[in-house]
């Protein structure tokens, strides 16, 4: 019998075993992330734009060129490098805390400027790499070091829904919001990269798909309650889908 | 020939033109009195050398795209006044810990806070004490001349690229408004300094490059901030001074930037009355030219600061001298539009004291 | 036929591959690796039921599963 081998790690990732959690889907959104250059052949091209966050160490694991932004930064960052070099493929990859708390202003204005790049949202409703604070997506009622009381609607706001804002600019060219708690999510997550991908390659504008993530250790629980908890309360918050399709024209 | 042209230019605009002489290819700022003229000028010329321009949504997102453009080995610029400046401060700060060379203009105005929109120098500290976080350097440049404005553009992105080192360049609202007569000119082709074989496009035939300040494994960060030491040593070779009438001088002022500049009209002045007093301004506040100070310190020159701040770059010439001689200080406030009858008693006063 | 290898030194034991196997062949082993962590495993006889749907791999945050499939024979 001989035999195939149908699933690896592609090439471009360095085996080094990550610093995440178990359980953590950084790793998960990593892999697609290089699957999905390696399948577009951009490897040799791609500029990554790093963040703050535990992801800060992305360089360590994706064999690619990069640079390290201050947090928030990534986009704008992004920005000046793609004008640099635009012929080659330039992507942030960020945290909730650092897209969509300090570096609010930069990712939706580098969207609204349709600037061609392409932006990975890693949300976990948390602030991972410090320690489990609140996040502007921590879910009302969420327990975190920073709302040990639960987030609380008149105290805080409500969690935030990037995806919404950013589907809803006019610089945007792609926005799908994908989770990354099952197989069948996991399939449609890869896609909505490389679609995302695709409309920097063609020239078409503004890629952003937000993954929907766990972060076991601040939220407390084991991998697997982590992982369920994304399907039993962040997607009914986050709902998955896309939020703009410039190639469909008003289609979804 | 079109380069001996002379031409009647703000300072800013003198500033806008150097950037494109010196091979600028992008642009990011943001609107701030008094520096607007940059952006508003260079939202249109960016275009004819093929540049990028980029209104940013602050200065922060500005300092951010000129560190990204730095990454990628371009010669990349951002402009802004002393608020926005202060905004800049942790961009900055990444671009020295990563090393990657680029062009901030303080058109420095008054402070603190809001302050006004005139002239003042109390930017100094900012500009010289690397500004942000931690142990680094900028090389500061200090124009008091529209002419100056534009020669030290071309030199500040040479500098940044020769020290893979942001360069500041400090001007202030009287040389970015005023109008004199600029002739421009053409440096010879860019030099990078190598950038090809460290910035970030693409790993393509070679091994990935990371461009990076965080360091955290044993004993690394101790060694990015000695070799950034070290650097900061190799830059003390670029200072400068331009110094006028302190051979014979009994008093020499010290003075930079617009005030240096109204302050040697009135040495003139006081030259023509055989008054023995010169004056020394630093043409590049870092390094500061410490030797010049030093040598003629031990000529028995005896030193007065004059500056539009509560006193800054006298320290700086105490620190010069120090063990020799020492300077006294008269400041100018912020806020108050400076002319040459302002120094003529100070000086005076202490050239007779 | 299908089966899978893991690369156990990767695994970090969050059995998260064992929730989606259709076939529930992949189990918590008592094996510690370097890391730390009790490592996931398939034991020797499951293998066969092995489907090669790669479902495992796909879950897995680590880059711990290799799969392998039968060759298809060239018609």
């Amino acid at each position: 019998m001989s035999e195939k081998l149908v699933f690896d790690a592609p090439e471009i990732m360095i085996d080094r075993p990550t610093h995440y959690c178990p359980g953590c889907h950084h790793g998960v959104a990593h892999r697609l992330v290089g699957e999905v250059l390696t399948e577009m052949g951009l490897v040799d091209d791609t500029l990554c734009v790093g963040s703050i966050g535990c992801s800060v160490f992305i360089y360590n694991y994706l064999d690619v060129d990069a640079v390290e932004a201050p947090h928030g930064r990534a986009p704008a960052v992004a920005t000046g490098l793609k004008r640099a070099h635009k012929d080659k493929f330039v992507f942030t990859y960020q945290g909730d805390g650092d897209l969509a708390s300090i570096g609010l202003a930069e990712i939706v204005h580098a969207a609204n400027r349709g600037e061609k790049i392409s932006v990975v949202f890693v949300n976990n409703t948390v602030y991972g790499m410090t320690g489990g604070q609140m996040a502007p997506t921590t879910l009302e009622g969420q327990k975190t070091t920073t709302s040990p009381n639960g987030r609380s609607a008149d105290e805080h706001g409500l969690a935030i829904r990037m995806s919404e804002i950013i589907g809803g600019l006019g610089g945007t060219a792609y926005c799908e919001r994908v989770s990354l708690d099952s197989v069948k999510n996991i399939r449609r997550a890869k896609k909505a990269l490389r679609k995302a991908f695709e409309m920097q390659v063609n020239g078409t504008g503004f890629g952003f798909v937000e993954m929907l993530s766990a972060c076991p250790t601040n939220w407390k629980m084991d991998q697997i309650a982590a992982n369920t908890r994304i399907t039993e309360e962040m997607i009914p918050y986050f709902p998955l889908g896309v939020f703009k399709d410039v190639t469909k024209d008003g289609e979804e | 020939m079109s380069d001996t042209k002379r031409i009647f230019i703000k300072g800013n605009e003198a500033i806008s033109r150097g950037a494109l002489a010196a091979g600028c290819t992008c642009y990011f700022g943001y609107p701030i009195t008094p520096q607007n003229d940059i952006p508003e000028f260079l939202s249109t010329e960016m275009a004819t050398v093929d540049g990028e321009f980029v209104q940013a949504e602050s200065e922060v997102a500005a300092a951010n795209m000129l560190l990204g453009a730095a990454a990628g080995g371009a010669r990349a610029m951002t402009t802004s006044s002393s608020p926005g400046v202060s905004l800049m401060q942790e961009a900055i700060s990444y671009m020295a810990g990563s090393e990657l060379p680029g062009v901030i203009v303080n058109v420095n105005r008054g402070g603190p806070g809001l302050g006004d929109i005139g002239s003042s120098q109390g930017d100094y500290f900012q500009s010289t004490r690397g500004g942000g976080h931690g142990d680094y350097r900028t090389l500061v440049l200090a124009p008091g001349t529209c002419q100056e404005g534009y020669d030290m553009m071309i030199e500040a992105f040479d500098l940044a690229f020769k020290y893979r080192n942001p360069v500041l360049v400090l001007a202030d609202a009287i040389v970015g408004q005023m109008k004199e007569p600029v002739t421009p000119w053409e440096p010879k082709a860019a030099d990078n300094h190598g950038a090809e074989d460290w910035r970030i496009d693409g790993a393509k035939g070679r091994e990935k490059r990371l461009l990076k300040s965080l360091f955290l494994e044993d004993g690394a960060l101790a060694g990015q901030n000695r070799n950034l030491q070290s650097k900061y040593e190799a830059m003390q070779a670029e200072a400068r001074a331009d110094v006028f009438e302190c051979d014979d001088a009994d008093l020499v002022v010290v003075a930079f930037g617009s005030i240096g500049r109204i302050v040697k009209s009135t040495v003139r002045r006081l030259r023509s009355e055989g008054k023995k007093v010169g004056l020394v301004r630093p043409l590049t506040l870092y390094p500061f030219p410490s030797e010049v100070l030093r040598d003629l310190a031990k000529k028995g020159k005896r030193f007065l600061t004059i500056e539009q701040n509560c006193g800054q770059m006298v320290d700086d010439v105490r620190l010069s001298v120090r063990g020799i001689a020492d300077s006294e200080f008269h400041g100018h406030m912020p806020g108050d539009l400076p002319g040459s009858d302002d120094f003529l008693a100070p000086i005076i006063k202490h050239l007779e004291d | 036929m299908a089966r899978v290898e893991f690369r156990e030194e990767r695994c970090k034991g969050c059995m998260l591959c064992s929730t989606v196997c259709p076939k529930k062949i992949i189990c918590q082993s008592s094996r510690f690796n370097q890391q730390g962590y009790k490592v996931a495993e398939v034991k020797a006889e499951d293998m066969e039921n092995c489907t090669g749907c790669t479902s495992c791999a796909l879950i897995c945050p680590d880059l711990v599963i290799k799969v392998y499939r039968e060759e298809k024979k060239e018609k």
